[in-house]
């Protein structure tokens, strides 16, 4: 057990964690995850709240799948990770449902959707299943940060500008921008707006990030 | 049979699984890159989808509902196990697309190594999981509409990859800035694609009650293209 001799937060485990959110973000460069971030950033509460969720899930379940990574014949992986997933899904389901239920309303079936959030499926395939469970850990926290900027930012944007509002928090309207005749963009809110803003979202993180550009 | 055929119309173009909801874009932006693999995992779809959706359907009705289990006999009329759909509904789709992977290696071994990883993942693509929480949702009448709402998402997203992929091979001929190239341009197309997508929103076909004739419906296609 060479990594126990490891200290907790050495440079390679920060480095799991500072990854995700530019050079390796599972949205904007592994392309994981897209169809929940897409669909639910009309507004920012539940960007949030998603974001929440999947932090909570991602980090169980890695650890989960990590400590039972020597037990699970590979065959049936997919199933087995699919199950935890499930589980502890089921969980956050029930925990919206009881404390905040306007929200888990609003946001439908992409709670269930988790399970199927290619980020969380992808980081047990790809990490949780050949490494430590700390190490799972942290790999968890980097992604589902890297996973809640791009949504929260897009998700920003989108009701700023096709809502006026910050939070629900009419911001415009008490700036008093609407007096020099500024009029929302309904068609922020409209669902391909959220492509065309993760779009130049990608195109501006591409132009500093440099090495990030893909062949055409 | 008007209802069926207005749920598989809604299904296909106005709640596009893509351009509606966000369904499947995982595979849908990895998978796309040419013609003829995308077609080949727009079928494995609607195959998947039109199996999952009417099993997931029985399942609600006899097992998870709230009274479902009432033919097991009186006292279980009060059982509620609709909490534990997440889990059975994913567990029918692994093991379809368990199947449609055995079929697909015995019967079209390129095609196997050309979808290489996509096709194990279509259990985790969100289409197939959304159109049975949907399902869940809508609730269908019968198993025959949902069956006809299976494939009719099934064929919207199959439309949506393949219209991608052509796109996207024409699009290596173009000048596109660096930092746009790949994944950038992508979303973009798609967010057009999806406007496009929704001059099908002003069709109302869901009124059920209301009884919307297909000549109406043409009308109002014809309508549509006249004002295009």
């Amino acid at each position: 057990m060479s990594d126990k001799k490891e200290a907790l937060l050495s440079k390679k485990n920060m480095k799991l964690i500072k990854d995700p959110l530019n050079d390796n973000n599972p949205i904007t460069v592994q392309v994981l995850g897209i169809c929940s971030a897409l669909a639910i950033t009309v507004q920012l509460k539940p960007a949030v709240v998603m974001a929440v969720s999947v932090f909570f899930v991602m980090c169980i379940a890695n650890v989960v799948v990590s400590l039972m990574r020597n037990m699970i014949p590979s065959r049936i992986r997919i199933i087995v990770q699919l199950v935890i997933i499930a589980t502890l899904v089921i969980l956050v389901d029930q925990i919206l449902k009881a404390f905040v239920y306007d929200v888990s309303k609003e946001l439908s079936v992409f709670v269930g959707l988790i399970i199927t959030n290619c980020i969380i499926m992808g980081r047990l395939e790809a990490f949780a299943l050949g490494n430590s469970p700390w190490k799972a850990f942290m790999d968890g926290i980097g992604n589902s940060i890297g996973y809640a900027v791009p949504l929260v930012v897009v998700a920003f944007f989108r009701e700023l500008l096709g809502s006026g509002t910050v939070f629900g928090y009419s911001l415009l309207e008490n700036l008093g921008i609407y007096e020099y005749g500024y009029v929302n963009n309904g068609m922020m809110i409209l669902p391909p707006m959220a492509l065309i803003t993760l779009g130049i979202y990608i195109w501006i993180q591409r132009i500093k990030n440099t090495k990030l550009v893909e062949e055409n | 049979m008007q209802d069926l055929l207005n749920i598989f119309i809604k299904s296909i173009f106005i709640d596009n699984m893509v351009f509606a909801y966000f369904l499947g874009m995982c595979s849908y932006l990895a998978v796309s890159k040419t013609v003829k693999t995308s077609v080949g995992l727009g079928i494995a779809v609607i195959f998947v989808l039109g199996i999952t959706v009417p099993v997931n359907y029985l399942l609600e009705n006899f097992v998870l509902k709230e009274g479902a289990l009432s033919w097991l006999g009186d006292s279980f009329t009060t059982v509620d196990l609709s909490f534990l759909s997440f889990i059975l509904f994913i567990a029918v789709i692994a093991s379809m697309v368990q199947l449609v992977e055995m079929i697909v290696e015995n019967f079209s071994p390129s095609l196997y190594s050309s979808l290489g990883i996509f096709l194990p993942l279509i259990a985790v693509n969100c289409a197939i999981l959304g159109a049975s929480l949907f399902m869940q949702e809508r609730d269908y009448v019968s198993i025959t509409e949902a069956t006809v709402f299976g494939l009719g998402s099934g064929v919207g997203w199959f439309l949506a990859i393949v219209g991608i992929a052509a796109i996207r091979e024409k699009i290596r001929y173009s000048n596109v800035p660096p930092a746009l190239r790949g994944l950038g341009i992508t979303f973009i197309i798609t967010g057009l694609m999806g406007i496009a997508f929704m001059s099908f929103m002003g069709i109302k076909l869901e009124d059920s009650k209301k009884e919307v004739s297909i000549e109406e419906v043409v009308h109002l296609e014809n309508n549509e293209t006249e004002i295009n």
